[in-house]
This record gives structure tokens, C-alpha cells and sequence, in this order.
């Protein structure tokens, strides 16, 4: 039987149009990454405990002891699971008085700290679909991390006001010439680190201070530069998706601040708009739950009964680097595949509980494994799309998974009556 | 647990049902407001109410508690959440100043005696979202409002004059929303700021469709009125924050003139003290807040609510895009903005209003000038949280509407430029509590069109608050500081029949319900079909994948038209 429309759980695009065959086990319309997630894969087979399989029981009672047991447990990961577990996640964490943090600590968190100084003045992908006649791509590469996307918002999207892909000019700003590049109108290429001042050249430029620029910055001339601020100031309505390449490079939050200056400028003249590429499907979920529930993004800490901020300090990486956590709740993420070494050494060195439905290198260092459904194959939740629009994934095959909600939740009543 | 409650001797204040500060007992039984037979037998909570005032729960009609806006606003807004409210024990951990964490705004208004609250602005598109921030608020009892102002499908019905199909669509919006009711902001502005630009007066042409906010806004209320919606069109109107604006706010109310409705008003005119002022630049600005007040009160089917600014720290959130532009760049403050597909948008602003400032002084006077010179039966107390202020402050509001005293004691605070832009130095007017019982209670509660809501007979929803004020023996005008005291924190909070709050201390915790109206029975949902599977080619999302399922919702309760 096929299903129609079903939510894609893989990258932050979210398409929720394609198809699945139930007795194929397969997917139609999704993009190779997305195809390859919503086929049959290796799975965790069952909870374990030590390597020993037990019963998801057994496994829960055993992680509500090591979180009970633990002064500063870590509860981390959330990008891949929807919004319903993240909650009674954020929840349990306050209850065990740990930290949570989420994989945009180590990803786009330099955004957030940059909404933090300047706001983000964005829109929905809709609105880049129907509107936008300048798109540039800035240190973001859709075409290899989130594939589907320019063809349903961003370059090859038709809407209201672009009715064709000649309309609309794609300009790819990056340190080598991508995938991406290929299919752009303009290939700007920048020198690695020299975000910052290329910014800060097209903004001078725009506020009428082209002298201050230099004949060159970054790797740009001055006259590429001009014609750039030229081609944006004329647009009638501008996108900037930013990607890591921004974030993970020299200047990280302070470069997102300046663009979202430029964005500030530009909307005196015109509309322009400025989007993160966000990248695993529900990682915007990750941190808009804890907005609601505890204020704050990521890098939160509970230890003194209230939630407290402070990326430096209480996200994963830098609690595991200073030995601050002696227990961990691992969900949906593989840290000790990503994270720096002297991390992922404490993390070996304490008691680890995994979550996921699928083994990876941190299965390997956990003590309590819990295999979970898929959320979108296997079972339903609310996940945000890289624009925070909220979708309800679904469940369209049966399983004998229990669901990272139906986990959390048990594991959360376990806790409650350990405190008691 | 007990399921039946006896609050016995207290001081009752109950404006629907006629009851000025008589002293009689109130009966509960599984949630409701009974008669005194009715618990005979059961294990029945006296609770004593000596000297107290009894009254129906406080009910909030307008304000931002839950959704993509007020979630931009703590990630932006960090500094805001380090007020510790609540350190996790039996309940949550709660933080926030004025921007407060879900679980925060559920205790703070349960503490000050409200029981109800409704999210005046929710995004179609994001549906989703509000309701699981709603659901994330314990004690009250909540709904949303689904804003229709900018949304194209609007647009093409009021454009082709065709009231059927609007009706339908709103039917079909508020199902597929689990909205409440219909918001509008800014009609025709914020589809201008697309463009980058806005509308100036009722008759501007909104870009690329034949339509004027004047008739968006006549189309919403016949359409709306013809279905019989238990709320009314809730309007932000155009011009918001721009000085002169008050003419545009009193050509929009006339709007209603020639409609009517038996139960309730036809248009409710929001946070009106924003869209108040008159003068042509902020050098010249003054209040309109009298010319205002004439008009509403010579109408019979209009209401509004203040948006009274409450000194100290505010964010501004509104689906008023080009607004949040104009005032981002007035203040140079961090701004956000979300452009929603084909639905309209939204801003938020970092906001602090201070005494000093001749503006937000004026803003202040502003506010209280429409509480005090409008008919108590037309005006309901807000603060347009977060927009004017925190929501916590209504105490101190009500105070000012009762005592004269105690706002010649303020006015001596602020600057001076009130003195020649306001009248509010030289109105004596001091509301009566009962009257700002209604104004906060019965009031709203028939403006939403919620009638077991905001009273205290026999059928009633059994939400309660009492206070530490005897009605029969305080002087408003003088003991004001012990009225806004006694506001603050309730004695008992009862919701629906449970005791949440005791001497103003949390003790139980309760999920209220989420209300939504379904008027789909009323109209033909095949016959805007084929337009909605034609213009969802404007979406990023499927059709069949738009909107939020009933058994998604914690606590849902269907309003069946």
C-alpha cells in the first residue's frame, strides 16, 4: 500500500510530499539521503544493559537509577527525535537536576548567540518560494546537505511572484566552488576565515562608504564587491541562507551579527530576509521546546533547581572537557563520533545510557542502550522545519520499537518515583 | 480529594448576575458552580471567606503567551529569564521578568486570581506550535485566535465579493487552526511589507489585490457575524504606533455601525492605547484617547481593550510586520521578523518603557485615559502582555481606574509632557470595583462569547478567586496601595472546583482545557475546495498536511456552532 505525503525525518528541509510503499519498504520522491533513511537499515536489536539484552523494563529502570544516582548528569543530543520526547526530555533533565544541551551547540548555536545580539529578521521558506528574486547560498551548500531544497524553496521553486528560474538570480558565496555553485548564477570565492570582512565591505558600500573599501577583501575585488551590494540593494526581495561555513569558521557569531546588520541596512532600502540552513530535521524542535519550557536554547544547566545559560560553560563539549557531568543520557545523536577527543574520553569514563534506532559509535561506549522507533516511519510527533514551521511526522509501519516518547516517558515516571 | 467546595460568609462581587458586594455562600460540585441542595451529603471543603472578596477567575482576552512570537522573544531575549520565579520541587522551575517560560505564565496568573487567558495572535501556519506552547501552560484554561488580515485566500474572497466562500474558509481556518476566533492586524499593512511597505488609511489598494482595508475589515465582520461566532472580529488596527493614527482608529470602529448582534459587540477594537494618538510627528504627539472614548461610547457594538504600558521592561511582538520595522528602526533595538508564506507576519522588538521618556509617558496616560473616560461595560483591562508590559501589573491598573489619589501620586513620577498632551490630570472619574471586576471578569467573558466563563451562577464554570479585601469597608480612592496588594496574589485560586492557590502559595497543579470553535456544520467545505488545492501551490507544505488534529491537543474542548 503507498502512502502519500508522508514528512521526510532526515534533514531540516522536511519535505512532507513524498510517498512510501509499505510492502516495499520503500520511498518514492525523497532525495537519496532522505530514501536512504526510510529503508530498511541495521538497528539496534534490543535494549541492553553491559552488553546483555534485557527487557525495555529492565533497561528503563536501570537508566532511572545511574540519572538518580548521578550528581550532574548530561542529557544530550534531540535533533532527530520530535517534540513531544524532547519536552518530558527537558523535563526529566530539570528532575535530575543535569544539563541539557543539544547538537546545535556544536552546529548552529553561533546563530542563536547572533539572534541573541542583533534578533533575526527571517520567513518562512513559502515566502522565499513565492517572493525571492535574489537567493544567495553563504557558506551553505543545499544541494549536498539538504537536497530537495532548491528545488521546493529556494532555486528552482515557482510561487507567486516567480514564475520561472530565470527570474530569480542564485549567487553562491563560499571558500570552493560547490555542488551548489554549479547550478548558481554568480560563484563568489571568498578566502577561508574572511566572512567578516566581506560583510563589512558590502555594508559600507550599501550605506554609501565605498571609499573605505580596499581594491581587494578577502579574495573579492572591490569591483565584484560593488557589483554584489548592486544586485542586492536592486532586488525586490533578497534571501541569505547561511550554513556552517559561517558559523564553524573564524569569527562564527560575530560573522552571522554582521550579516544580520547587513539584512538591517538592506531593509531600508528593500526586503531581504536571513535564514539558517539548519540541518538535522527536528534540530529547531531541540531548541524551541527549551525555549518555552526553560527559556533557553541549549547549553542549559539545572543544577540549582532553576535553568541556568551559558554556552562556555553548559554546553555537551565543554561540560565533558572539564569533567562535569558523571553520567550521560545520549538521544538520537553520536557524539563519540563528532566530538573532540578529551570529550569523548570522560564520556567513556562514566555511565552512559543511549537512546536511538540505530547503533553508532556511541553505542559502543553505552552501558544502558534503548533502540527506539523511527520517528517518521515508525512513529508520529511534531517536528520543526529549518523555518520553525511545525509538521506532524508520522507513523506509517508497524514495529515492536517503543517510541522515544513512550521511553522517555516510562523513564521519567521511573525517576519520580526514585525521588520520592 | 474533595469534589465539592463550600466557600462559605465571603463578600461576593458578581456584575453579570447583579451581585454588588453582598455577603453569600458559593457552592462547587465536579467543577460547576451548583446550588447549596446540590452538595448536601458530600464530602464537602468549607472554606471560610470572612471579610473576603469573592470572585469569578480573572479572564484574560488578549494577550501573547503562547507561539512562535513569544519563543523568538526568550531565545532573543536571554536576559529576560533570569528572575527565578519558582525553583523546581513539586512543581516546575519558573523563570522569566516579564517574558516568562509556559510553565511560569500558567502560576503567575493562577497566583493573581486569573483562570483564563487567550493568545490573541497565532499564525495559521503555525498552529501547531501555539498549541503545544498552550498545552505547556498548567492551571488555566486557554484558546487561540488565528490572524485572517493578510492571508491571501482573504483577500481573493473579499476581492471577488464573495461572503459564502469567506464564511467557508473561516470555517475551514478555525477547524484546521483549532482557532477560537478571527484576528486581524494591520488588514492589507503587513502584504505592503512585502513589498516593503505599508498602508496608510483605510482606502489604500493592497498590493497586486483589488481590495482596501476598509472593505477586509467589513467583509471579516458580516462574514463572521453571518456565521454567529461566539467572538466578534478582533481587530489591531491600521496605523499602528504612528502618531495621528487615533482618526484611522475611530474610522475603523464606525465600521461596525451597520451591523449588530444581540449577545455581544460586532467589532472588539484591541490594545487601543497604540493606535490613540494624535499630533502629526512624535514632536507634536497628544492623546486621541477622548475622541476615541466618545465614539465607542456612543456605539452599542463595539468594545476594546486598553494595552495600558506598565513602566520597566516590555518586548513588542505583534503580526504587525512593518511596525516592528518602524520601531527597530526608531529605537535601534534587535529586531526579528518572520514572513509567513501567504499569511501575513510578525516582529519582535526589545522594549523598555520609562517615565522619564515624554513618549512613554504619554503612552501611560494614554492607556488610563481609555480605561477611565470609556463605559466599564465597553472596555476590558489589558496590558497587551508582553507588548505593554507583564500581565502581573493588572493590580496595579485596576488600582489606578479606582483611585484619583493614587494617580496624582504617579503623575508627579512621569514627565511633564503629560501634563499638556493628556487629559489625564484632570479626570476624576474613580471606576467602582465592581466595575473593574466586570472590566476584568463578566466583561471579557461576554466579549469572547464564553457564557460559563466570568461570573459566579449556578452553571458556571467553577473558577474562583478570593482576595484579601473586604468590598464593604475599603476605600478604593484611599486604601490603594492595600487594593493593589490584595490583587496581586490571591488568597484561593479555585479552578474548575480544585484549589490551585492558597495565601497566594501554588498547592495543586491542573491542566485546563484548549476551546476552539468548529463552524463547519454551518457552510459547505466542498466549495472552497478547488480553491484551496489551486492556491496551495503557494505553500511549502501539502494541503493535506496543513493544520493541527483534534486528538494532537492535551485538553480540547469543541465549540460547535
Amino acid at each position: 500500500m503507498a502512502e502519500e505525503n508522508i514528512v521526510c525525518t532526515f534533514c531540516g528541509s522536511v519535505c512532507d510530499d513524498g510517498q512510501f510503499d509499505t510492502e516495499k519498504f520503500k520511498s518514492k520522491k525523497l532525495c537519496k539521503l532522505g530514501s536512504s533513511k526510510f529503508s530498511k537499515k541495521e538497528r539496534i536489536k534490543a535494549p541492553m544493559i553491559d552488553g546483555k539484552e534485557v527487557s525495555y523494563e529492565e533497561a528503563i529502570e536501570k537508566a532511572a537509577e545511574i540519572l538518580v544516582n548521578a550528581k550532574k548528569p548530561l542529557l544530550y543530543g534531540w535533533a532527530s527525535t520530535v517534540n513531544e520526547a524532547i519536552r518530558l526530555g527537558v523535563i526529566l533533565t530539570e528532575k535530575v537536576r543535569g544539563v541539557y544541551d543539544q547538537c546545535a551547540s556544536v552546529c548552529h548555536a553561533p546563530g542563536t548567540l547572533a539572534v541573541i545580539e542583533e534578533g533575526l529578521p527571517g520567513g518562512s521558506l513559502g515566502a522565499v518560494k513565492n517572493r525571492a528574486d535574489v537567493v544567495i547560498f553563504w557558506g551553505s551548500n543545499p544541494m549536498e546537505a539538504h537536497p530537495r531544497h532548491g528545488m521546493r524553496y529556494s532555486i528552482s521553486a515557482k510561487g507567486l511572484l516567480i514564475k520561472d528560474r530565470k527570474q530569480r538570480k542564485v549567487i553562491v558565496v563560499d571558500v570552493r566552488p560547490t555542488k551548489t555553485a554549479k547550478l548558481a548564477d554568480e560563484f563568489v570565492q571568498i578566502k577561508p576565515g574572511y566572512d567578516y570582512p566581506i560583510i563589512s565591505a558590502l555594508r559600507a558600500i550599501i550605506s554609501g562608504n565605498a571609499d573605505a573599501v580596499p581594491d581587494e577583501v578577502g579574495g573579492v575585488s572591490k569591483e565584484k564587491l560593488v557589483e554584489l551590494a548592486e544586485t542586492m540593494k536592486n532586488a525586490k526581495y533578497g534571501v541569505i541562507f547561511y550554513g556552517l561555513g559561517v558559523t564553524q569558521s573564524r569569527g562564527r557569531d560575530r560573522n552571522i551579527e554582521n550579516a544580520v546588520k547587513l539584512i538591517q541596512l538592506l531593509n531600508r532600502h528593500t526586503r531581504w530576509i536571513i535564514w539558517p540552513m539548519r540541518g538535522h530535521y527536528n534540530v529547531v524542535g531541540a531548541g524551541e521546546v527549551p525555549a518555552w519550557e526553560a527559556g533557553y536554547q541549549y547549553a542549559i544547566d539545572f543544577s540549582r533547581g532553576y535553568p541556568r545559560f551559558s554556552p562556555a560553560e553548559f554546553s555537551a563539549v565543554e561540560v565533558l572537557k572539564r569533567r562535569d557531568c558523571d553520567a550521560a543520557l545520549i538521544i538520537a545523536s553520536d557524539p563519540v563520533a563528532h566530538f573532540p577527543r578529551t570529550a569523548v574520553k570522560h564520556l567513556k569514563s562514566i555511565s552512559v545510557i543511549q537512546i536511538d534506532p540505530f547503533p553508532n559509535m556511541t553505542t559502543l561506549v553505552a552501558n544502558v542502550v534503548i533502540p527506539s522507533a523511527v520517528a517518521g516511519l515508525e512513529a508520529e510527533g511534531t517536528a520543526y522545519r529549518m523555518d520553525g514551521i511545525p509538521l506532524r511526522v508520522k507513523k506509517i509501519v508497524e514495529t515492536n520499537y517503543w517510541s522515544d516518547e513512550q521511553i522517555l516517558e516510562k523513564l521519567l515516571e521511573k525517576v519520580e518515583e526514585l525521588k520520592r | 480529594m474533595h469534589h465539592a467546595l463550600h466557600i462559605k460568609n465571603g463578600i461576593v462581587i458578581d456584575p453579570k448576575n447583579g451581585v454588588k458586594a453582598e455577603k453569600m455562600d458559593i457552592f462547587v460540585k465536579d467543577g460547576k458552580i451548583v446550588e447549596e441542595s446540590e452538595v448536601k451529603g458530600e464530602d464537602v471543603k468549607v472554606i471560610d471567606a470572612s471579610n473576603k472578596l469573592v470572585v469569578a477567575g480573572g479572564v484574560d482576552m488578549h494577550a501573547h503567551i503562547a507561539g512562535s512570537k513569544i519563543n523568538t522573544g526568550r531565545t532573543m531575549r536571554p536576559e529576560e529569564m533570569r528572575v527565578v520565579r519558582n525553583i523546581a520541587n513539586k512543581f516546575r522551575a519558573a523563570v522569566g521578568r516579564v517574558l516568562l517560560t509556559s510553565p511560569a505564565i500558567g502560576y503567575e496568573y493562577a497566583k493573581m486570581g486569573y483562570t483564563s487567558s487567550f493568545e490573541a495572535a497565532q499564525p495559521p501556519i503555525g498552529a501547531l506550535h501555539t498549541h503545544e506552547e498552550l498545552d505547556a501552560i498548567p492551571m488555566i484554561d486557554k484558546a487561540a485566535l488565528p490572524v485572517f488580515g493578510n492571508w491571501h485566500f482573504v483577500f481573493k474572497y473579499v476581492e471577488a465579493k464573495d461572503i459564502e466562500k469567506l464564511k467557508t474558509f473561516i470555517a475551514w481556518a478555525l477547524e484546521r487552526t483549532k482557532g477560537f476566533g478571527v484576528k486581524v492586524v494591520n488588514p492589507g499593512g503587513v502584504e505592503a511589507w512585502m513589498y516593503g511597505g505599508n498602508v496608510k488609511s483605510l482606502d489604500d489598494q493592497v498590493p497586486s489585490f483589488n481590495v482596501t482595508p476598509r472593505e477586509i475589515i467589513t467583509s471579516l465582520i458580516k462574514a463572521v457575524e453571518e456565521l454567529k461566532l461566539n467572538h466578534s472580529v478582533h481587530i489591531h488596527c491600521n496605523r499602528l504606533g504612528v502618531p495621528g493614527n487615533y482618526e484611522t482608529t475611530i474610522e475603523t470602529i464606525k465600521l461596525a455601525g451597520g451591523f449588530s448582534n444581540d449577545a455581544r459587540q460586532v467589532l472588539h477594537v484591541t490594545h487601543v492605547q497604540f493606535n490613540a494618538y494624535a499630533g502629526d510627528s512624535w514632536r507634536t504627539v497628544s492623546s486621541g484617547a477622548e475622541e476615541i472614548a466618545k465614539t465607542v461610547n456612543s456605539m452599542d457594538n463595539v468594545t476594546i481593550d486598553m494595552g495600558q504600558p506598565i513602566f520597566g521592561h516590555a518586548t513588542a511582538m505583534t503580526g504587525d510586520a512593518p511596525f516592528q520595522f518602524t520601531l527597530h528602526r526608531l529605537t535601534g533595538a534587535r529586531w526579528s521578523n518572520k514572513d509567513s508564506e501567504v499569511e501575513g507576519g510578525a516582529g519582535i522588538v526589545p522594549l523598555v518603557y520609562l517615565p522619564k521618556n515624554p513618549v512613554h509617558a504619554l503612552q501611560w496616560a494614554i492607556g488610563l485615559e481609555l480605561g477611565l473616560l470609556i463605559d466599564s461595560d465597553k472596555v476590558v483591562l489589558t496590558t497587551d502582555y508582553p507588548n505593554g508590559g507583564p500581565f502581573t501589573e493588572y493590580p496595579y491598573i485596576m488600582a489606578m481606574l479606582m483611585s484619583k489619589k493614587m494617580r496624582e501620586g504617579e503623575l508627579e513620577k512621569v514627565s511633564p509632557y503629560v501634563q499638556k498632551a493628556s487629559n489625564l490630570p484632570a479626570i476624576d472619574t474613580e471606576k467602582a470595583l465592581e466595575e473593574v471586576i466586570h472590566m476584568t471578569r463578566s466583561l471579557p467573558a461576554r466579549i469572547l462569547g464564553l457564557p460559563q466563563k466570568g461570573h459566579l451562577g449556578v452553571g458556571a464554570d467553577a473558577d474562583i478567586a478570593i482576595y484579601n479585601l473586604n468590598p464593604l469597608e475599603i476605600d478604593t480612592s484611599n486604601d490603594f496601595e492595600k487594593v493593589y496588594k490584595a490583587f496581586k496574589t490571591a488568597e484561593y485560586t479555585i479552578k474548575s472546583g480544585r484549589i490551585l492557590v492558597k495565601n497566594g502559595e501554588l498547592v495543586d497543579e491542573h491542566w485546563g482545557k484548549t476551546y476552539w470553535v468548529d463552524a463547519t456544520g454551518k457552510v459547505d467545505m466542498e466549495a472552497i475546495k478547488p480553491d484551496l488545492e489551486d492556491y496551495f501551490k503557494y505553500y511549502s507544505v501539502e494541503l493535506q498536511n496543513y493544520g493541527v488534529e483534534e486528538r494532537w491537543l492535551k485538553k480540547p474542548e469543541r465549540i460547535v456552532i
